[in-house]
């Protein structure tokens, strides 16, 4: 029970993906103009992650090693697939705002890495609560990141008017620079947090991007 | 003819892949260290997505449009792309070794470049034809291309400055992309003011 427990809780915060482990940096920057569309982006993304972690999981002594990154990226774009059905038929207004980056969940570094990394070498039970965790981690960063820039950007939180005029919001946090440097600034926050409570930067999670051999930055834990 | 140029400008500098529609960050804060792989990622990147561009285009009017099939467009094209980054690698090796040891060691990395698949999906999602869809993904690996060599001047101005400890490392990178694409943000008015 404890070792499920820690599981799950490592996704969410000593290896958040997208804080700690820097991975999934396109749809971070894209989607979090609303703390909504964060929430939405995290859900379908959680749901892909579940669902492909177990497939992968079950499916770990059939897939040849040799094939197994496009064998991956079948299963994930297959669930992708089904998902955004699902949020096309439920939550339209979320389809709109997402838009392109629904469907680019399948080459999102974040699932093919738990695919590659924990799924092909552990058991289904255990798959299913990483990628609940590892899920549940990216939507907290995204709902937080989402936050920060609605408020500052557009002076809402969840469509709730804050400043309802008071103080001009500074559009230019929903705007592509906003997004860059909110990040910048998250990540610093983090590593400031690390190295003051003494954690070491934790095991480099690019070890299924494909970037990795020209990123140095893999070396240190991140992409 | 003026309709091309509008698509190209406006895929290079207004809605540059990398730094207003954050597609492909991750070879872009990954390989932006040094210019020449930087130019070496650019343009491996842009002949893939011209190519899977041409490609991906009969594949879903041809045979996923017809037969009612485009709900798969997703599955399909990452396929596409897949195989034929593994396919370009192969003939590359084969025939254009000296290419080959330049921009080979840059493919593996596109398959999973979100930025790739991005384009492809984008021409179906504006209706392109078939001359728009390979303009469209030229401007884009160009703007990628100029992206990650600006960038790349960029960083090797920062390596010697002294950054509190906290940012050293990728939340600096990430500030200076932020101004990088505030930059890049000036360029909204041009394609109008151009080609009207």
């Amino acid at each position: 029970m404890k070792k499920n427990l820690s599981i799950l809780l490592n996704g969410i915060i000593r290896e958040n993906p997208v804080l700690v482990l820097v991975l999934g940096t396109c749809p971070t920057l894209a989607v979090t103009t609303m703390a909504v569309n964060g929430l939405g982006m995290g859900a379908a993304a959680t749901v892909v992650l579940i669902c492909s972690n177990a497939v992968i999981s079950l499916l770990k002594n059939i897939i040849p090693d040799k094939v197994r990154i496009p064998a991956y990226i079948t299963i994930i774009a297959g669930f992708v697939t089904v998902v955004q059905f699902f949020v096309q038929a439920y939550a339209p207004s979320i389809n709109k705002a997402l838009g392109i980056f629904l469907p680019l969940i399948v080459v999102n570094c974040i699932i093919l890495a738990r695919a590659e990394v924990f799924a092909s070498k552990n058991s289904v039970g255990a798959s299913i609560l990483d990628g609940l965790g590892m899920g549940l981690g990216f939507t907290l960063a995204l709902f937080a990141m989402g936050s920060i820039r609605e408020i500052l950007g557009n002076g809402t939180w969840m469509g709730i008017s804050l400043t309802s005029g008071a103080i001009e919001p500074m559009t230019i946090f929903i705007l592509a620079p906003g997004g860059f440097f909110v990040f910048g600034i998250l990540i610093a926050l983090v590593n400031k947090i690390l190295t003051r409570k003494g954690i070491e930067h934790p095991a480099s999670g690019c070890a299924a991007c494909p970037s990795r051999e020209f990123c140095e930055d893999a070396k240190k834990g991140g992409c | 003819m003026k309709e091309m140029l509008v698509i190209l400008v406006s895929a290079i500098l207004t809605d540059n892949f990398v730094l207003s529609k954050f597609m492909g960050v991750c070879p872009f804060l990954g390989v932006s260290k040094k210019v020449d792989s930087s130019i070496g990622m650019g343009i491996a990147v842009t002949f893939v997505m011209v190519m899977a561009s041409a490609v991906t285009y009969p594949i879903n009017t041809y045979l996923l449009v017809p037969y009612g099939l485009d709900y798969l467009s997703t599955i399909a094209f990452i396929l596409v792309i897949a195989s034929l980054v593994q396919f370009v690698e192969i003939v590359l090796k084969k025939y254009i070794p000296a290419l080959h040891k330049s921009l080979g060691i840059y493919l593996p990395l596109i398959t999973t470049n979100c930025a790739v698949l991005g384009v492809t999906l984008l021409n179906v999602e504006n209706s392109y034809d078939f001359l728009q869809s390979i303009v469209n993904s030229l401007g884009a690996g160009l703007g990628f291309l100029i992206a990650l060599l600006l960038f790349a001047g960029v960083r090797r101005k920062m390596e010697g400055t002294n950054v509190p400890k906290a940012f050293q490392g990728l939340p600096i990178t990430l500030i200076a992309a932020s101004i990088v694409s505030l930059s890049f943000l000036g360029f909204g008015g041009v394609v109008q003011g151009l080609f009207q």
